[in-house]
């Protein structure tokens, strides 16, 4: 088994290079020699943003299942930059909406946020990302201790509030929503399963003590 | 990628698909007329029988804009047409195939002359325009496209409809081989369409058979589709293969998928926002990823021509 020390020293870097992946296939494909955007770049680069945001949303989200079943510790170690990475899509979904899509026009934007809910949702959904990124640093983990746990599972409601936001604005084809509604329901489920089950193994030990 | 055609084929064909896929040198190109296609008649309209072949004797028309065209990889690779798939370049992607000849239109309902027409003979009779006109989509983006086409009011004229047909209905073709998005249940298949017999014989109804000066391409409704400009796009019917004359207000696709979100009239209007997003701007395609949106137009600013057609109709209720 890998341990802690050499995953990361091995790993971190190759995994935060994928992860920009997406970033810069958008920044070459907004350059007319290497690709394009097609005919509604902005749609396009909102979308693919907003697309990558929700993935790295699942995937931290399923780094602790598959902790728990593959018995890989280390893999935890991952959470957190794929986490802020989640956030680097979204909150870069969110820009581009604000600046390319409204132009920043704000009274627009204001009505947008509070009278369309499928924005008002993606907005909110944005909020939890931010403040999770803004208390993720270890220093502030340790300084805030168990109310650490409590503000980081808000990642709960987030990501439900994202799929939601998705499901929302498709004009007709659920598709793609759908399938981004089962995944994190089977994220969720699991955890309630093994809190189930480590509840029940705990009751079990409390009453045969050994 | 070039995809590759079966050998029989005609080499006027190979290079308009040569040309197809070269945009950059394809409006520059005159070598691509299907030579062999434009024939015969003086009189009356010609429709060559390959998408993107040239188009003869097509007259300017006072209605239509002198704002910039969208270029033409724009219009025929960023639309909608379910038959051919969800995404916006699917149809482009999926319609390379799709074969609009032979192809007969069905004439049906309340008029003197029914029947089942071949498009030629459809056609034959009329001179072809070209409309240059704004097109809104529902989605709050738009574009300017040079269309080809005949008034409908003229085609209507023919077929000597009965004071009893109240509405036009139209139909697209329905061939799960040939239209392979109606594998997909998105939509209730054939995909539907209606106007009132005032919104068909409005001058600036037409039938377009083609775009840019040259015939339909696949993507974009060949051989024959409907262009309403005052009206959200999805009304502009693709493919068609029946137009019936009916006494009463036709359902239509969009209208059965979702009705408190799409209705029969589907008039452009800022006013009346889409139930989840808003209709007051929308996004010329084209103008760059640094413009802001434009205000959109109630009626798509043809309301000089139509506004009269709703003359004491609540356009809230009846969106």
């Amino acid at each position: 088994m890998l341990t802690a020390k050499s995953a990361r020293k091995f790993f971190k870097l190759p995994v935060f290079l994928t992860c920009l992946l997406p970033f810069l296939f958008i920044i070459t494909d907004a350059y007319e020699y290497t690709g394009s955007l097609g005919a509604n770049p902005i749609e396009n680069i909102q979308d693919r943003l907003g697309n990558w945001g929700l993935r790295f949303l699942l995937i931290s989200l399923a780094i602790t299942p598959i902790r728990k079943i593959t018995g890989q510790a280390w893999i935890i170690l991952f959470r957190r930059m794929l986490g802020l990475f989640a956030f680097f899509y979204v909150l870069l979904h969110f820009l581009t909406w604000l600046i390319l899509e409204q132009s920043m026009v704000l009274p627009a934007i204001i009505e947008d946020i509070i009278t369309r809910p499928f924005i008002t949702i993606g907005f909110l959904a944005l909020l939890i990302l931010f403040i999770m990124a803004a208390t993720s640093t270890t220093n502030i983990k340790k300084k805030l201790k168990k109310r650490w746990h409590t503000i980081h599972r808000l990642v709960y409601g987030s990501s439900a509030l994202a799929v939601w936001h998705y499901w929302w604005q498709v004009k007709k084809d659920i598709t793609e929503p759908l399938i981004y509604a089962v995944i994190l329901s089977v994220l969720l489920l699991y955890r309630l399963w093994y809190k189930y089950k480590s509840q029940k193994l705990m009751s079990l030990k409390t009453k045969n003590p050994a | 990628m070039l995809i590759k055609k079966p050998i029989s084929i005609k080499s006027s064909e190979i290079t308009s698909e040569t040309n197809y896929l070269n945009r950059r040198n394809f409006l520059k190109s005159s070598t691509l007329i299907g030579g062999s296609m434009i024939s015969s008649s003086l009189i009356g309209a010609n429709l060559p029988d390959e998408p993107f072949a040239e188009l003869k004797d097509v007259q300017p028309s006072k209605y239509s804009t002198d704002e910039k065209i969208n270029n033409f990889l724009d219009v025929t690779s960023y639309n909608n047409y379910y038959e051919f798939g969800l995404d916006k370049d699917d149809p482009y992607k999926n319609s390379r195939d799709f074969q609009s000849r032979p192809w007969s239109i069905e004439v049906t309902g309340e008029a003197e002359k029914t029947g089942v027409f071949d498009i030629e003979d459809f056609i034959k009779p009329h001179l072809l325009e070209e409309r240059i006109y704004r097109m809104r989509c529902v989605e709050a983006w738009s574009m300017v496209i040079p269309w080809v086409g005949i008034p409908l009011a003229d085609i209507i004229k023919t077929f000597k409809p009965l004071s009893s047909a109240t509405h036009v209905k139209f139909e697209t073709l329905h061939d799960r081989e040939r239209m392979p998005g109606q594998k997909s249940r998105v939509l209730k298949w054939p995909y539907r369409e209606g106007l009132t017999i005032q919104e068909a014989v409005n001058p600036l109804t037409i039938m377009a058979v083609g775009m840019y000066g040259r015939a339909l391409p696949n993507q974009n409704g060949a051989p024959i589709r409907l262009v309403v400009p005052w009206k959200y796009g999805f009304k502009g019917i693709k493919g068609i293969v029946k137009m019936s004359f009916v006494k009463s207000q036709p359902k239509t696709s969009w209208e059965m998928a979702a009705p408190n979100e799409y209705g029969f009239y589907a008039n452009v209007n800022p006013k009346v926002s889409h139930p989840r997003w808003s209709q007051a701007r929308e996004r010329r395609i084209g103008s760059g990823v640094f413009a802001s949106k434009q205000p959109t137009q109630l009626f798509n600013g043809y309301g000089e021509q139509v506004a009269h057609l709703y003359d004491g109709l609540n356009l809230r209720r009846h969106f």
